[in-house]
């Protein structure tokens, strides 16, 4: 089994590479039983979310 | 579309820039000339630019390079002994129990989106960044800001594609637990 913290490895991997497919099935396993893993899947999208904000300017014409 | 740069739009982004700068080398004078020299690149290749990209993005994209040129310059290739002091210091060990469960529980962040047009908060994530090791952040942000891939990153750095990966790692739960600590719990008293 896979612990928290190997998650959460893989939850940033996963915004750097694509998993194999054990790791997607082994991931997709934790996350379904694991709030406290989820939270992190969400907050680290987040994460990207604001960064990805922070260059984006506001566009003038 | 008629692209053209004036000297106002470089007025406008140069405290982004130099920002941004500081955040990459770490010395504020160092920072200054950098954003001096893509200052004086910018108004003498202003009519490269097409247009297609955002005048910042295109400004941040000259940073990069004069950035590179500096580390090139300055023989900073970052060393083993470098890397395996960024990892120590983003060590993310006291955030797992010995059974790799989590020390203390992550929490539900509660409409995250509403900050993102919060001046506050990117003050709070600023904060944050500075918390990180200088290479774990330059790492972090050459991947979120850049949007590099890790290979470039590994390039350009000198790292080892796991020291990459696993700085990103750290850097990125750092960053989590201290927005999370440091913004959304006390955001959340207060309603």
């Amino acid at each position: 089994m896979l612990s928290c913290k190997d998650v959460s490895k893989l939850l940033s991997d996963r915004l750097d590479r694509q998993l194999g497919l054990m790791e997607r099935v082994r991931l997709r396993m934790h996350l379904v039983m694991c709030t406290g893993c989820s939270r992190v899947e969400r907050q680290l999208a987040f994460l990207r979310e604001a960064f990805s904000g922070f260059v984006k300017p506001t566009d003038r014409e | 579309l008629n692209a053209k740069i004036t000297p106002s739009d470089l007025a406008e982004h140069r405290p982004y820039l130099l920002k941004y700068a500081v955040l990459q080398v770490g010395q504020r004078e160092v920072a200054e000339d950098l954003v001096q020299e893509v200052m004086l690149a910018a108004m003498k290749g202003a009519a490269g630019f097409s247009g297609r990209a955002s005048v910042r993005t295109w400004l941040t994209a000259i940073l990069l390079n004069k950035v590179a040129d500096h580390r090139r310059q300055a023989g900073r290739e970052v060393s083993l002994e470098a890397q395996q002091e960024a990892l120590g210091a983003d060590s993310i060990e006291a955030m797992f129990r010995a059974n790799g469960s989590y020390a203390s529980m992550p929490q539900e962040w509660r409409n995250p989106e509403e900050s993102l047009t919060d001046k506050r908060f990117s003050d709070a994530l600023e904060a944050c960044l500075g918390r990180l090791s200088e290479l774990g952040r330059q790492v972090f942000l050459l991947r979120e800001l850049m949007g590099l891939s890790i290979e470039e990153i590994c390039k350009e750095l000198g790292l080892t594609a796991t020291n990459c990966s696993v700085l990103l790692h750290r850097g990125r739960m750092r960053l989590r637990g201290c927005l999370e600590d440091g913004w959304f719990a006390k955001r959340q008293k207060q309603r």
